[in-house]
């Protein structure tokens, strides 16, 4: 709470102060980390081609790119189905997380019991278990796929949504008090709405984790047509380009995750500064 | 010590305990520390407080003067004593919402607007939104703050947001305002500024005040009577009537008054000074 800022600006300005407020200005900060990729992919492409490396060890860009454009309908269907398995996962995980985190908010023995049991599934290789729910719900279903994404998403939005409904500011509660507002006044007009810029927080850090579980967890088997499968076939076919060609398509779905994500919190957390 | 100049009492409506905005009676307020180790905050303190009186508590850190103003507030419980607003039970005043309360952080909720902030106990106690809408637009008038209705905390400067903060705790009319040092974040100019528009607002509100400070022309300039405390233990060191005129009739003139410099230096000389002879701890009536 900055009492000391005077800012009398429209209702927009909020939002940017801070982001592009260093010395370079949006031109630099935007150009740079082109410049610097295009600098990279040029490289690697000069290397590929002038020191003739071969396509298992290292494919060129342009390869890559080739493959992508010509197997855009495949790359497309794979970050269907599993952008597919992680939003699931992810709204799943999600739901779950900020549930629990209340009950834990709400009874003090309940988050006793539960924080090292929700420590111990942090510390587990969630997407170890994948062989394990394959045997359990078949090898011809998505549900392993959703189940291990849902448990990587669970942690950090339980524990990002924990923390945030333990941030009501003293201030704030005597004047809750003072008003002889009910418990579930005070959640709702203040608890909730403090908390939920550490929930979206926790939904940004959960969403590339959502499509990372999906996607590692269909290498221990499941149905085929994810980008998982689709680059561990690409690659024992010895097509190097079309493997990187589907990582590619990997990395774009994690992004697209990533910044949805962001442009959320962004939003939500817009006005939880004063 | 006494008041340079005797003012009218204000003539008691009916029963006397019932008549008082504030009755404070043998209020103790302990803490305990860690390993037995306990520390006492107030130590049977009284006061009383009348319907319409501006009363400031001062002292130094630790004095308590805080604590007292969350035990009248019921945002705490006293040890042993007994708090009567209004006549009934502290805890009772503070379910009916007899009084309104301004800390010394505005304690705005950054996601609702000016408007959305001083709505909040409105809401909270079920007034319809036309209602909300209607008195919202009054109390922003009534602090100045019109053009800003629609912005947000954050866009707000700090003694903006103070002004917010005391529109809210006007919004249900209380006869009863509880400040704690609600300008002591703020600059000294606007500092000043927000003083004499607190006169006003008390004039055309005409609730009683009880206003926790650390300045000594704040307490002078803005009250009927001054509470000086002493700490550890808090105990009421001795009380000041100020003889400066009614509240709502202080204006910036009296800022260069002597009278002003007169009272000003004798509460400073009782909150350095020794404790005078007499009349310790005790209201002089």
């Amino acid at each position: 709470m900055s009492q000391a800022s005077v800012r009398q600006g429209g209702a927009g300005q909020t939002g940017q102060t801070g982001q592009t407020g260093q010395a370079g200005g949006p031109v630099r900060t935007v150009l740079a980390p082109v410049l610097l990729g295009v600098a990279v992919v040029l490289l690697w492409q000069g290397a590929v081609t002038l020191l003739a490396i071969k396509p298992f060890i290292l494919p060129g860009p342009l390869t890559i790119a080739d493959q992508f454009g010509a197997n855009l309908q495949n790359v497309a269907n794979g970050m269907l189905a599993t952008g597919r398995n992680a939003l699931i996962g992810l709204l799943i995980g999600t739901v779950l997380g900020v549930l629990l985190a209340i009950l834990a908010a709400l009874v003090r023995l309940l988050d006793e019991m539960a924080a090292p049991i929700v420590a111990a599934i942090a510390v587990v290789p969630i997407v170890a278990l994948a062989p394990v729910l394959y045997t359990m719900y078949g090898a011809g279903a998505e549900t392993a796929r959703q189940f291990v994404a849902a448990l990587a998403v669970f942690v950090p939005v339980y524990f990002n949504t924990l923390k945030g409904l333990r941030q009501v500011r003293p201030v704030h509660r005597d004047l809750m008090r003072s008003y002889a507002a009910s418990n579930w006044q005070a959640t709702r007009t203040v608890t909730l709405p403090t908390a939920l810029p550490f929930v979206f927080t926790g939904l940004r850090i959960a969403s590339s984790l959502a499509v990372i579980s999906a996607l590692i967890a269909e290498y221990f088997g499941g149905p085929v047509g994810g980008l998982g499968k689709s680059i561990t076939s690409s690659a024992s076919s010895s097509n190097y380009g079309l493997a990187w060609a589907y990582v590619l398509g990997s990395i774009l779905l994690g992004l697209l995750f990533y910044s949805a994500a962001l442009i959320v919190e962004k939003l939500v957390s817009r006005r939880s500064g004063g | 010590m006494s008041a340079p100049e005797a003012i009218p009492e204000p003539a008691p409506v009916h029963g006397k305990a019932a008549s008082l905005a504030v009755d404070v009676r043998g209020v103790s307020r302990v803490f305990a520390g860690r390993k037995g180790a306990s520390v006492t905050a107030l130590d049977s303190v009284g006061l009383t407080v009348e319907p319409g009186e501006f009363v400031s508590l001062i002292g130094p850190s630790g004095c308590g003067k805080s604590t007292l103003l969350r035990l009248i507030a019921d945002l705490d419980t006293p040890t042993t004593g007994e708090i009567r607003v209004f006549g009934k039970p502290a805890r009772q005043a503070r379910i009916d919402q007899d009084y309104g309360i301004a800390f010394q952080q505005a304690g705005l909720l950054p996601w609702r607007t000016v408007s959305g902030n001083i709505e909040l106990p409105l809401e909270l106690h079920g007034a319809g939104r036309a209602a909300r809408r209607a008195r919202a637009a009054e109390l922003i008038e009534l602090v100045g703050l019109s053009e800003f209705a629609g912005h947000y905390p954050d866009q707000l400067s700090g003694g903006m947001q103070q002004r917010v903060a005391i529109a809210r705790s006007l919004a249900e009319s209380p006869s009863l305002l509880l400040m704690d040092e609600p300008f002591g974040a703020l600059d000294e100019m606007t500092r000043e500024r927000m003083q004499n528009e607190l006169v006003r607002i008390c004039a055309e509100t005409s609730a009683a005040v009880v206003f926790v400070t650390h300045s000594i022309p704040e307490a002078v300039f803005l009250s009927n009577r001054v509470v000086v405390l002493e700490p550890r233990p808090g105990r009421i060191r001795d009380v000041l009537r100020v003889g400066l005129g009614e509240t709502g009739a202080r204006g910036e003139t009296l800022r260069e008054d002597e009278e002003f410099f007169h009272v000003v230096s004798q509460v400073r000389e009782l909150l350095h000074g020794e404790a005078p002879a007499g009349a310790r701890g005790v209201e002089a009536r």
